[in-house]
């Protein structure tokens, strides 16, 4: 039974209530190929997409699961809105709650803006990712594609590679693939890996061979280098050079590993086109997939928030 | 003259090596009879039986905000925090707006503290003109206009002849150097401590070695000078060992730490609460354990609050833009005794050494004892009272304290300050 408010990161769920969600996504998948594509499950409810950063991907796919589930969204991005003009978060978010919304979807570049935000206002809070700290639907949305592929999750070899350090994805994926049992490893530069990280049970390395040896899946994250200069990074085609996964890197790996990337590529950083577009990835079905995981996270939030009202009130 | 008669409290005064159960008589602003069973008619009786009595507390480190910042807090509303905690005396650190950093804003800042202060308050000037760190300050000019020490806290003087020149000078004027040991170039960005709680809250570490790394370069310095060193805030395990060393070779060191480096460590700040936000962060478990036995082996002379006010504006809001820094005058001294006295780490006259005693003869002032003839700063404390600290208890402006709601043991019941009593209820 799903009892939380708000969604704010995988560290703190159970292996159980990262199952409910894969199990409830699982249900919803199969509303996207019905020829009207809509459930009733949100009908009246009023979905705030909150994005302090630019985003096109995972705002449009909140936007497509909150209208797929019959709910009104309004996108709120930070250049149209009064935030501009110096309100805090915490405003924002009340205001919000004054106009009788029911869930705010937050993207921010603060970590744990989703946490002062979902402690301070009484609607659910779903976590679009906060800043390095996590990006739990992605994660949600890469697992789900790893077990409708390839099954239970326990004792799989999972590797995710890129800048391991700056990125919310990796973390939301190493807490999410290790309370289901999966072997992960992660390879960066030295520069790119973050203290204490074998903490979470993970194997690094920096040897792009080593992750591919024995993976039965490789989550391949983007390179931001507009970091460069901020902090320590490396150059795009040394990275290519040590990290990138081509073809011919990929023959050694097992024949049908899955790769994975959150989106948007670069090509020809992290990967190849022709891996890319290759018969092992997975891409674009993780974006699919997306929809049927942000629904499942909008209904099991909102009627864990109804369940909780009837019982207090 | 006002005769007021403590009567029957145990009373604990390190400098005079007494802890027993005594009266004090306390003529005007004067201690003029520390004894038992005095006999007298009193204008006024406090009746400390089963309470201890001990010197008002002497907090060396703590931030007033006036002039500049008086919507933090005030010359006038931190001193009263100051004496609702049990702090009869504090010395107020130069990062105000202006920067104490000239006998003009001395003057102005005298004549503020003339005007409002309801507590004793000493003056710490800067080191570096604006706090920048590259024009030393008039450092022989400021002891005749009282001024106690030296710090530009908050920022540490990054170049090492600007900052020996500031030792040598200091040494001539007689007064300690109060460094904020930090390296901007290591810390730079960070919000909490560095290592795995920075990375499971993604938020840029502070490492441990931007701190230690200044602890031996002022150490260096002052062996050198032969200046007097006081270094603040101490909140990592190497800092701790670095003094030890400095200690043992008869280098002129002294050091204090926050209750808050005692009490917690890193990972308060996993829910991402600003009120456990300061700089320096809060480090590990294992550093907390050995800034409690520094202070259990008698190697950190002093605890001071660091009393760093700031509005809900700036601290309700995304964990890496807000302010660091957290209050303390009103809970220091009830921190140390639940944490401190109660676990056994220090006796109630160790406890009494670093809050009043030790730093006043780092700075030199005359306070910190209950002998004839002293400032009648005392305070009275109820050692067993159990209780909880909620927001609306804070006479400071500012309310963000980490010890909100925690299970504390101890009471300042009664502070007297210059012979002028305050009750306090919780």
């Amino acid at each position: 039974m799903w009892k939380r408010k708000d969604l704010l990161g995988l560290e703190e769920l159970s292996k159980e209530e990262i199952e409910l969600i894969l199990s409830t996504a699982e249900s919803f998948k199969e509303v996207s190929s019905r020829e009207i594509k809509k459930v009733p499950a949100l009908r009246g409810k009023t979905v705030v997409n909150l994005f302090y950063e630019p985003s096109t991907r995972t705002r449009v796919s909140f936007e497509v699961a909150a209208k797929r589930l019959s709910a009104d969204v309004i996108n709120i991005a930070t250049e149209t809105s009064s935030v501009k003009k110096g309100e805090t978060l915490i405003d924002t978010g009340r205001n919000i709650e004054a106009l009788k919304a029911d869930v705010i979807v937050i993207r921010h570049n603060c970590s744990g803006a989703a946490a002062v935000l979902a402690r301070n206002v009484s609607l659910n809070v779903v976590n679009a990712g906060d800043g390095w700290h996590e990006h739990p639907t992605q994660a949600l949305l890469d697992i789900f594609t790893l077990k409708e592929k390839l099954g239970d999750i326990d004792g799989l070899n999972v590797s995710i590679v890129g800048d391991i350090a700056h990125s919310r994805v990796a973390r939301s994926n190493i807490w999410g693939l290790t309370k289901l049992g999966a072997k992960v490893t992660i390879c960066a530069p030295k520069m790119l890996i973050p203290a204490g990280i074998e903490e979470t049970g993970v194997t690094v390395t920096h040897n792009i061979d080593d992750a591919l040896k024995n993976a039965d899946a490789i989550n391949v994250l983007r390179m931001q280098f507009e970091r460069d200069g901020e902090t320590a990074f490396p150059k795009q085609l040394e990275y290519f050079k040590e990290f990138g996964i081509t073809g011919d890197r990929l023959k050694k790996a097992k024949k049908d590993i899955i790769v994975m990337h959150p989106g948007p590529i670069n090509r020809g950083i992290e990967m190849s086109s022709g891996v890319a577009d290759g018969a092992n990835s997975v891409i674009l079905e993780q974006v699919t997939n997306g929809i049927a995981v942000r629904m499942a996270v909008l209904f099991l939030v909102t009627q864990a928030r109804e369940s909780n009202g009837q019982i207090t009130d | 003259m006002a005769k007021l008669l403590i009567k029957s409290g145990r009373v604990i005064d390190p400098a005079n090596k007494i802890d027993e159960v005594l009266d004090i008589l306390v003529d005007d602003s004067k201690i003029s009879k520390v004894a038992k069973n005095i006999k007298v008619e009193a204008d006024k009786i406090i009746d400390a039986q089963g309470k201890i009595v001990m010197p008002g507390l002497v907090d060396m480190h703590v931030h007033l905000r006036e002039p500049g910042r008086e919507d933090k807090e005030t010359i006038c509303s931190g001193t009263k925090a100051a004496l609702h905690g049990g702090v009869t005396t504090l010395l107020a650190m130069p990062n105000t707006d202006p920067a104490i950093d000239c006998l003009e804003s001395i003057k102005i800042l005298k004549s503020l503290i003339n005007k409002s202060a309801k507590a004793n308050v000493f003056i710490c000037a800067a080191i570096t003109k604006g706090r920048k760190g590259q024009d030393l300050t008039d450092i022989a000019s400021f002891k005749k206009e009282g001024v106690v020490a030296i710090s530009d806290d908050g920022a540490s003087v990054d170049d090492d002849e600007i900052m020996f020149e500031a030792f040598k000078r200091a040494k001539e004027a007689g007064i300690p150097v109060i460094c904020h040991c930090e390296d901007k170039k290591l810390s730079a960005g960070g919000v909490v401590n560095a290592g795995f709680t920075a990375t499971r809250l993604g938020l840029r570490g502070i490492s441990k070695e931007s701190e230690y790394k200044r602890v031996e370069r002022d150490i260096n310095l002052a062996e050198k000078s032969n200046a007097k060193l006081h270094i603040c805030h101490l909140s990592c395990e190497e800092s701790v060992e670095m003094i030890a060393t400095a200690k043992k070779k008869g280098i002129k060191v002294t050091c204090e730490t926050a209750p808050h480096y005692f009490v917690f460590n890193e990972e308060a700040v996993l829910g991402y609460d600003t009120n456990f936000k300061m700089n320096p962060p809060l480090r590990t478990k294992k550093d907390m354990l050995a800034i409690q036995k520094g202070l259990s082996d008698g190697l950190i002379d002093a605890i001071a609050s660091d009393h760093a006010p700031h509005t809900e504006n700036e601290k309700d809001i995304e964990f890496e833009r807000a302010e660091f820094g957290v209050t303390g005058l009103e809970t220091e001294f009830v921190a140390s005794v639940t944490q401190l006295v109660n676990n056994n780490l220090l006796d109630w006259s160790s406890l009494v050494m670093k809050m009043s005693l030790n730093p006043s003869k780092i700075l030199g002032i005359e306070k910190g004892t209950l002998s004839v003839g002293a400032d009648a700063d005392i305070i009275v404390v109820d050692p067993n009272k159990e209780w909880k600290i909620k927001k609306d208890f804070f006479l400071s402006k500012s309310k963000n304290s980490s010890f909100i709601g925690l299970p504390l043991k101890g009471f300042v019941e009664v502070t007297i300050c210059q012979g002028k009593v305050h009750k306090w209820n919780s």
